[in-house]
């Protein structure tokens, strides 16, 4: 199963003839994403890395049937291809791109609420390293190759602390279903909470890890959903317990600016929510692994 | 990016929020002509530094006449004042702000932030004005009004007016506060402001709203596109080393410990100091050099984190993806050759062509020490250390 992407996901990315934008669509192809086409306004009509080129994602949506998109636009426009996306009938959306003014998220934010519940796009990031189902399908710049396919769900905001995650899990021979980047950014598409919700609903994920941060209220939101209603089991792991208040930690969303937002009580209640807790950021594999074994 | 007090009193005014008369000196002859010009018999000299709880400080002078003014302005020009949000090492200033006086009857505190709860802007508002909001939340946390603003449509001025009934206004200065609660929401919108804090907001003894000081936080993200912003920034008061790195790509943050860091991406930063930590140790500095580092961003990197008399010991840990480990290497080897190394650098390099790019380190006869995992990093930084205090 997995969860978001597969092998038959359809993919189209925005930002598709720019230099980043190609770099790592051809590393997805590589990787074996379905990756049907790409959306470069005004180069609409040629071929790029093979594949058919639009001006507007609603033409790219109407000809190739895509129902998942990746942005690598540049930040002054991203906003605006994030809602091109949702308005296309895009069902699943990673933006990469760092640097999205935090008020053109909220306005983003509140555009997406005029969709259905059931047509509404889930949206990943911005700030992310994107998402990817190992030996399916990868949406996102990771290296592909350290992620090992099985039945770990991993919700992160972090690009390398993911991969470190990732590749500490496969050298014990632990895989991954799906592994998700929310990305850094004070305002994000979706949660954890989000993610959890969906992750517990996937028959190939035994138990979810989330990789969260100093800032924000989503880390003890999502523990807080788990405890009520999770069956699976919640690992975490919350980085910056050596973070001074009121400091950016190089995510713009990395900041302690409120009572809960450090690491060392953001721990506290992951804790009395049941959740596993890493104690520290070379232990992954061992716990999830305690978490696996106790299960069975 | 923060501004100071007058640079937000020039902006907010525009938007027509109530400010007393008042102007800029750079010196002592400056302020007593200001105050002149300003006229009344009583001033407020007071230090623009960016941090607030400045009073406190002492970086708040009232008085009664030109001469004064002259002397305070002597005071505070070129002083270092330290507050709990500037830290020990304190700011020092270099501006000050002459502002005509008023009779004050009663304090507001109002703010509006970016709610990361609400993914909304928020307004918070009190009638325990001049208190500071962390202690509000604490003492008197029953005090507190918040609205969140709906982004489709924008602050409405029913929501303003309901803040102001709450806060126990008088019906005559309703419109005055509605009008300045409207226009904050305004200058915060346009602006791309992600923090706009009027503290306090006072209503003075003749019936009028005037806000008595004025703070404004811009988000970085947004300021391509409001040049005249930008050019508020007084690199006066930021961290020489962060401003040098920030011009330089790279993000840092100073810390007290004795082992600099150089990581690429936030959370892997974040936790290997964390791991520090947990061996024993303290990092110098938080230090991301970005996803890719490149043998130019390695080599910043070492200039930076050495910039730091503290460093004793410096901890690489790159997770090499799409680049691989085996050009990170060289990146490495090419940046170290070039400094003079005086203390001990634990390299970890993990990802794609981690073999090779290991054996390339260890075959260029520079003496670094190679680490496997994080934790056995974190333990060989924190020995390298300690052996150096020996």
């Amino acid at each position: 199963m997995a969860i978001h992407l597969k092998e038959t996901t359809k993919v189209l990315v925005q930002g598709f003839t720019g230099q980043i934008g190609s770099f790592h669509s051809a590393d997805m192809i590589k990787y074996g994403t379905n990756i049907v086409g790409g959306v470069t306004p005004g180069k609409g009509g040629i071929k790029h890395l093979d594949r058919p080129v639009f001006n507007t994602m609603k033409e790219a949506v109407e000809a190739t049937g895509a129902d998942a998109s990746i942005i690598f636009v540049p930040p002054p426009f991203a906003a605006d291809s994030i809602m091109e996306a949702a308005d296309a009938g895009i069902k699943f959306c990673v933006a990469i791109t760092d640097g999205i003014p935090s008020q053109d998220m909220i306005r983003v934010k509140r555009y997406m609420r005029r969709y259905k519940v059931s047509d509404k796009m889930i949206l990943t990031g911005p700030n992310c390293a994107g998402s990817i189902s190992p030996g399916k399908s990868m949406m996102g710049i990771m290296p592909g190759h350290i992620y090992m396919p099985g039945n770990i769900g991993v919700i992160g905001r972090s690009g390398t602390l993911g991969y470190e995650a990732a590749s500490q899990m496969k050298e014990a021979g632990i895989g991954v279903s799906t592994s998700i980047g929310i990305g850094g950014d004070p305002i994000n598409g979706s949660s954890f909470k989000d993610h959890l919700e969906i992750f517990e609903q996937d028959n190939e994920t035994k138990a979810v890890v989330i990789i969260g941060e100093i800032g924000g209220p989503q880390e003890v939101e999502a523990a807080m959903w788990s405890k009520e209603n999770m069956t699976k089991p919640v690992i975490g792991y919350i980085a910056g317990l050596t973070a001074p208040k009121g400091r950016r930690m190089g995510h713009a969303g990395a900041i302690i600016s409120a009572v809960g937002e450090s690491a060392a009580e953001k721990v506290e209640i992951l804790q009395e929510c049941g959740v596993n807790v890493v104690p520290n950021p070379s232990s992954f594999a061992p716990i999830v692994q305690g978490v696996l074994d106790k299960a069975s | 990016m923060d501004i100071h007090e007058y640079q937000s009193k020039e902006i907010l005014s525009e938007y027509g929020i109530p400010i007393a008369a008042g102007g800029l000196a750079y010196s002592p002859e400056q302020a007593a002509y200001r105050a002149t010009e300003i006229g009344g018999d009583v001033w407020v000299v007071k230090a623009q530094i960016h941090s607030g709880a400045r009073g406190k400080a002492g970086g708040i002078k009232v008085c009664r006449s030109e001469d004064d003014v002259a002397k305070a302005a002597e005071e505070l020009l070129g002083k270092k004042l330290v507050t709990h949000q500037t830290g020990p090492q304190g700011k020092v200033c270099h501006r000050l702000y002459i502002e005509a006086g008023c009779n004050i009857e009663r304090e507001i505190y109002i703010a509006f932030v970016l709610d990361r709860q609400n993914e909304s802007v928020t307004v918070v508002a009190s009638a325990e004005g001049g208190m500071e909001i962390e202690q509000l939340a604490v003492e008197k946390p029953e005090s507190i009004i918040k609205i969140a603003v709906e982004a489709a449509v924008g602050m409405q001025p029913f929501q303003a007016r309901e803040i102001v009934f709450a806060l126990g206004l008088d019906k005559t200065q309703v419109n005055q506060a509605v009008t300045t609660i409207l226009g904050c929401y305004r200058a915060m919108r346009d602006l791309d402001a992600n923090m706009v804090e009027i503290n306090p907001l006072v209503v003075t003894k003749e019936g009028n709203i005037l806000a008595v000081d004025a703070k404004m936080g811009f988000d970085d993200n947004a300021l391509f596109r409001h040049s005249h912003i930008s050019e508020l920034r007084d690199k006066s008061q930021e961290d020489v080393r962060e401003m040098n790195a920030a011009d330089r790509g790279l993000s840092y943050v100073g810390l007290d410990g004795n082992i600099g860091c150089i990581i690429n991406g936030a959370g892997l930063a974040m936790a290997t100091m964390d791991m520090i930590m947990h061996a024993g140790g303290e990092p110098a500095n938080f230090l991301d050099i970005g996803g890719g580092a490149s043998p130019e961003r390695v080599s910043k990197a070492f200039n930076l984190v050495l910039s730091d008399e503290n460093v004793k010991c410096i901890l690489i840990n790159i997770f090499a993806g799409i680049n691989r480990c085996d050009w990170v290497a060289e990146g490495i080897i090419q940046a170290v050759e070039k400094i003079e190394l005086k203390v001990p650098v634990v390299v970890r390099l993990s990802g794609t062509n981690v073999e090779l790019g290991r054996k390339m380190i260890e075959d260029s006869g520079l003496q670094l020490i190679m680490a496997e995992t994080l934790k056995e990093a974190a333990d060989q930084a924190v020995a390298a250390w300690k052996e150096t205090g020996k």
